[in-house]
């Protein structure tokens, strides 16, 4: 099995970890993982903040750096979901729509298509799982709050087969951090509020690590963690799966 | 509190007081985790959620005709029906009413339409007295405040706060913050409003074209009290709240509570058809700005909305900024969404007030695709001009980077280009982002330069 990595921009940039333990888990799981190095970003900060309209030239990047692929593997909910919603292009729609509907978030991808039932990890840390909103309400990694419906979690589903990780509970179990792209600086006040909110839930019962299958979020986390000196550390969730 | 600024600079003021936030924040949590107990006990919960949808999707398609048939049957029951194309039209048609009889003094229960059409201020300037019947509306009536929520209006105001208020303009003893005790002093004080008011004005929930029928929920019967006191009844409805026919008030009475507050039903859900012996009863159908938004494609489903305001309690940025913020009468993610088509300019700042985390749309009770269409507002926002230049050229300037990807290297090369580009990583006291967060660690190589040296 063949499959195109796709790392968004900030993980390029800033956690290259992140990118590593990403590639390095899908070829222990016998994926042959190709990273096509002009790639860049999915233009979603340009879209979100109203500017779809300039994000032609990354669409058209994004086309050519992926068609060629059977699938597209991301550890980004996020970003994921950026492609997936809105990634067009009126001289080659048919191949926009292709892509569409071959990107997979790493979880899913993991839980769906690899079929994964045994994971090769172990961390002996009491864990709160972070979920992103993109992932969650927008891919359906897990079951939302909101919903009347039975529960099930793709990332967690994950998590419970690494060796001595401790998964805590939280009150609020997917309310959003506040990260929201440029809604982190428009709306200062507001995203920070929502981040410290999120990781006092996370601190109350007892998490040493905060862990998401989205970084941008962790990102903000750790930016507030790190403010308050705190001693509680963010991870992506590859970095667990990949670990000893 | 003054309606300036947009909604970041009337957050940011919201947030000088943390603990009132973590009040706020936890007050509208407690209703949503109620909303949410309620729902489950509804095995059929979701499929009751499609069928109203469905339902609205229907009215929605067939409006004027559902308008024009609930017209026929109200006059035949003997109501008075006007239609309003906008608010001053609806304001001057109440006006007209109460002079007709000589009035200057109104009650008025739960209306937020009346609230979109600045009535009470319009009625004030023209010397008429409007009394808000509702607990929540009167308080926020004696602080000379708009609501802050479409169902609790007065749910950022606390206790002992609204013992003060009280005692200011009620005389009820100082330092007394008992809610019963409180509750009792404004129903003393509306009592003697209702027993001398002629006109009574009330809000529609559901209007039924078949029987020319309307429905008004209320929790505190002062809609009732009103209107059986008054020789007068207006109800003034948005062209929007019509249903087809009686038998699908089960679906919206189910939803509505549950949804808004938790509650198996409202304690009061009048039924109104026909005025009695003596009585006149007059309707004021409303269009102002709806039929616009009905032919907007990507927005006309907000045109489902039953006000229950459950998006408003699950949303963490309308818990965290308080109602005040969204400087319009319907705050909160639904009233981001319904702002812009009243007027871009002034609420450009609204559909950008989210992190799109979509929690708003899971709960709505229509299943409006509010997350979505706050995005597709900033889209249109953008493009018809009112977004700040300044945010046009540095988007502009990034997407340049991002499109280019050996520009896109050299750049993250120089120093990680993000920390010194994307405006939110430039660490100083002016950069948002460093306010209150450290910045990330810029690593020695990018994934990219790592992966290139791998393969070699």
């Amino acid at each position: 099995m063949r499959a195109g990595l796709f790392i968004p921009c900030y993980i390029d940039q800033f956690y290259p970890q992140v990118a590593i333990a990403t590639l390095q888990l899908l070829e222990k799981l016998g994926v042959e993982v190709v990273y096509p190095t002009n790639q860049t970003c999915c233009g979603q900060p340009m879209a979100n903040s109203g500017f779809e309209y300039l994000a032609k030239g990354c669409n058209e990047l994004f086309i050519k750096n992926f068609a060629e692929f059977e699938y597209i593997v991301c550890p980004s909910g996020s970003c994921t979901l950026h492609i997936k919603d809105h990634l067009h292009d009126e001289k080659n729609e048919h191949a926009a729509k292709d892509i569409r509907n071959k990107i997979y978030e790493l979880t899913e991808f993991l839980t769906d298509i690899l079929k994964v039932e045994k994971i090769n990890a172990s961390f002996p840390h009491k864990v709160g799982m972070h979920q992103s909103c993109h992932g969650q309400r927008g891919l359906k990694l897990s079951q939302m709050s909101e919903l009347v419906a039975a529960p099930f979690s793709k990332p967690l589903q994950l998590l419970k087969m690494v060796n001595g990780m401790e998964l805590i509970g939280l009150s609020r179990a997917d309310e959003c951090c506040g990260f929201g792209g440029t809604f982190c600086v428009s709306e200062e006040a507001v995203s920070v509020k929502m981040g410290k909110d999120r990781i006092a839930d996370h601190i109350a019962h007892g998490a040493e690590f905060i862990v998401g299958a989205d970084m941008s979020c962790l990102m903000h986390l750790e930016g507030i963690l790190k403010r308050q000196r705190s001693n509680v550390k963010v991870k992506h969730i590859a970095e667990i799966l990949n670990g000893e | 509190m003054e309606r300036t600024g947009h909604h970041p600079q009337l957050a940011e003021h919201f947030n000088r007081d943390e603990p009132r936030v973590n009040w706020h924040d936890e007050t509208l949590w407690f209703i949503r985790s109620k909303r949410d107990k309620i729902a489950n006990t509804i095995p059929e919960w979701e499929e009751l959620r499609e069928i109203a949808s469905q339902l609205k999707n229907n009215v929605l398609s067939n409006l004027s005709e559902y308008l024009i048939a609930f017209e026929k049957n109200a006059t035949r029951n003997g109501v008075n029906v006007h239609w309003a194309a906008d608010a001053k039209e609806h304001n001057e048609i109440v006006h007209s009413i109460l002079q007709k009889h000589g009035v200057t003094k109104m009650v008025k229960s739960k209306s937020m339409l009346t609230e979109e059409c600045h009535m009470n201020e319009y009625l004030e300037a023209h010397g008429v007295e409007v009394i808000d019947s509702d607990l929540g509306e009167s308080i926020v009536q004696l602080a000379k405040e708009p609501p802050s929520h479409i169902v609790l209006p007065c749910i950022h105001w606390k206790k002992e706060e609204i013992g003060e208020l009280f005692q200011k303009h009620l005389g009820t003893p100082a330092g007394n913050a008992d809610p019963q005790f409180l509750t009792n002093a404004a129903r003393l004080h509306l009592r003697e409003k209702f027993l001398t008011r002629k006109v009574a004005l009330t809000g529609v929930n559901f209007a039924i074209a078949e029987t020319g029928e309307f429905v008004v929920c209320t929790n505190e019967g002062n809609a009732d009290m009103g209107v059986h006191l008054a020789d007068v009844h207006i109800a003034s409805m948005g062209i929007e709240k019509i249903i087809p026919q009686r038998k699908h008030l089960g679906v919206f009475l189910r939803l509505l509570a549950r949804s808004a507050t938790g509650q198996p039903v409202t304690a009061y859900s009048s039924h109104f058809k026909k005025p009695r012996i003596g009585q006149e009863m007059h309707i004021v159908i409303v269009d102002n700005g709806r039929s616009r938004q009905l032919g907007r494609k990507e927005f006309r489903n907000s045109l489902k909305c039953i006000r229950c305001a459950a998006c408003f309690n699950t949303c963490p940025v309308y818990r965290r900024s308080g109602g005040h913020s969204y400087h319009t009468a319907i705050a909160g993610p639904i009233g981001s969404i319904l702002a812009p088509n009243l007027d871009m300019k002034q609420y450009a700042d609204l559909p950008f007030a989210s992190t799109l985390c979509g929690s708003c749309s899971n709960v709505c009770p229509v299943k409006i695709d509010i997350h979505d269409q706050l995005y597709k507002w900033r889209q249109v926002l953008v493009k018809e001009g009112y977004v700040p230049a300044a945010k046009k050229v540095a988007m502009k300037g990034m997407n340049n980077i991002l499109s280019k990807p050996s520009l896109y290297r050299t750049a993250g090369k120089t120093g990680r280009w993000f920390l010194n580009h994307l405006p939110f990583f430039v660490k100083n006291k002016f950069n948002p982002w460093y306010k209150q967060r450290e910045m990330p660690e810029a690593p020695k190589q990018s994934f990219g330069e790592w992966y290139r040296k791998r393969k070699v």
